[in-house]
């Protein structure tokens, strides 16, 4: 791999990304828009919204990131460009770490924008620092690209990429704790979800919600990265030189 | 041991796809420094035979050498200009943006994607999105792509398909001087015409290679008058 390589390819998904206004903007302007939809749902209740509130924030940059790289990735297998990419000097990892570099940058501007609209102008109110939340978002982001570039290699049409969203980031959401604190559910649902990488996810937001800044966080922070770190390499298993 | 004037050499290659053997036991040799014609109607394996060149193409066994090494080795990835039938580009960035980018992962001079904009003629279309360029202007900025870091082998799988008679001219004239400057080139097309500017000719048929040769002994060897009535009489005959 080479800087050069990785970083012109982060640069040219971005290129990509600022042609497409109308993806731009769904990334960055639903997310406080749900923030804001939220707030009033839960009017009056503001500790719920307090409790809900700064995990999601660290959570739409998963569901995003998820699904665009997942359909970026599909466009790239079947359009011909992932097979000229394969017969050029570039290695995967320049791909994968091109990727990578891109979405941080949306993700870290997605969750600073939706923090911005949360804390500053919706009143969310966390005992927690904030810049945490936005640090752990920008990782939830990571973790979404990851299993978007490596789930894609599994989807032959679009149809098929976008329905992996409610199969595969749905459960994840239904069982990280967040609508029930897991200790709740019956135990093989907490089995699963203890295997399931959302989960770490939304325990470290919501400690760093909670002001709780122990070593269960440091733990939840190296799963993440460590599934980062797995489907990284799953997803470059997927992108072969030589296909069928 | 490759003869120098082979650039490819296909031996013993079995391509099996779905189940089926595409290219059963094919051998092949092309020469370099010259326009090869790869002629045969649309499944016949041209495609395949292609993939399998540039090394993107899973075979079963045989043995592929390109310019000296083996087909898909990194030390190829410098050295082969590539065309896929579909244009592989980004639909969604400018043509310069798309070929800055490829020039970049080639190490490549800035000043070259200038010149490969001129080279497919493509100068008043430099800053606009590939979306909205027309299909045969799609495919010229993926022809662009393939002629950046001068390769020394351009492998083009029917780059003229939709372009009008003008530019196919000109692309053609672009590819006799490429090959003169010592440039290799493989070329398939199903369009007779174009096979008279090749100088030497794969006639492939359901993953056979039917005949090989110039223009001229092709037409000799089955005392036609036109190449479609040679290759009729080859295609026939096998």
């Amino acid at each position: 791999m080479s800087p050069r390589i990785t970083l012109a390819t982060g640069a040219r998904v971005l290129r990509q990304l600022r042609h497409d206004h109308r993806t731009l903007a769904l990334v960055l302007v639903v997310p406080p828009l749900l923030l804001t939809l939220f707030k009033y749902v839960f009017e009056g209740q503001d500790e719920t919204f307090d409790r809900i509130g700064a995990p999601l924030v660290g959570i739409f940059p998963f569901i995003s990131m998820f699904l665009v790289t997942s359909i970026a990735m599909l466009r790239e297998r079947t359009t011909g460009t992932l097979e000229r990419l394969m017969t050029m000097p570039l290695a995967k990892l320049d791909i994968l770490l091109g990727y990578g570099l891109a979405f941080t940058v949306v993700a870290a501007v997605q969750a600073t924008l939706t923090s911005f609209v949360a804390f500053g102008l919706l009143g969310l109110d966390t005992a927690g620092p904030v810049w945490l939340v936005v640090l752990l978002a920008t990782g939830n982001a990571l973790l979404g690209m990851a299993l978007g570039l490596f789930l894609s290699a599994f989807a032959q049409t679009e149809f098929q990429a976008v329905q992996f969203m409610p199969a595969f980031v749905l459960p994840q959401i239904l069982l990280a704790g967040l609508i029930v604190p897991r200790d709740r559910m019956a135990d093989w649902l907490e089995a699963i979800s203890t295997v399931m990488p959302l989960t770490y996810a939304y325990d470290a937001l919501a400690r760093a919600t909670a002001d709780d800044l122990g070593g269960r966080l440091a733990l939840d922070a190296v799963v993440i990265a460590g599934c980062i770190g797995l489907a990284l390499i799953l997803g470059a298993t997927t992108l072969r030189r030589r296909t069928a | 041991m490759m003869n120098s004037g082979t650039a490819i050499q296909i031996r013993r290659l079995n391509v099996r796809r779905g189940g089926r053997l595409v290219l059963p036991e094919l051998s092949l040799d092309i020469r370099s420094g010259v326009v090869t014609g790869l002629l045969g109607p649309s499944g016949s394996g041209k495609t395949t035979l292609i993939r399998a060149i540039v090394g993107v193409q899973i075979v079963e066994s045989g043995e592929v050498a390109v310019l000296g090494d083996e087909a898909g080795s990194e030390a190829l990835r410098h050295r082969i200009g590539y065309v896929t039938q579909a244009p592989s580009v980004y639909s969604d960035l400018t043509v310069r943006q798309n070929l800055a980018y490829f020039a970049r992962i080639l190490g490549a001079a800035n000043a070259e994607v200038d010149e490969v904009i001129d080279a497919v003629a493509l100068g008043g279309h430099a800053d606009q999105v590939v979306r909205t360029l027309s299909g045969g202007e799609e495919s010229r900025v993926s022809l662009a792509t393939a002629l950046l870091g001068r390769p020394d082998l351009l492998v083009l799988d029917e780059p003229t398909v939709g372009l009008d008679p003008v530019l196919r001219r000109d692309l053609w004239t672009m590819f006799r001087e490429l090959a003169e400057a010592g440039t290799t080139l493989l070329v398939s097309s199903h369009v007779m015409d174009e096979a008279e500017r090749c100088d030497d000719l794969v006639l492939i048929r359901e993953g056979r290679i039917v005949a090989t040769g110039s223009p001229n002994e092709l037409r000799e060897e089955t005392h036609a008058d036109d190449l479609e009535d040679a290759f009729l009489a080859l295609a026939e005959a096998s």
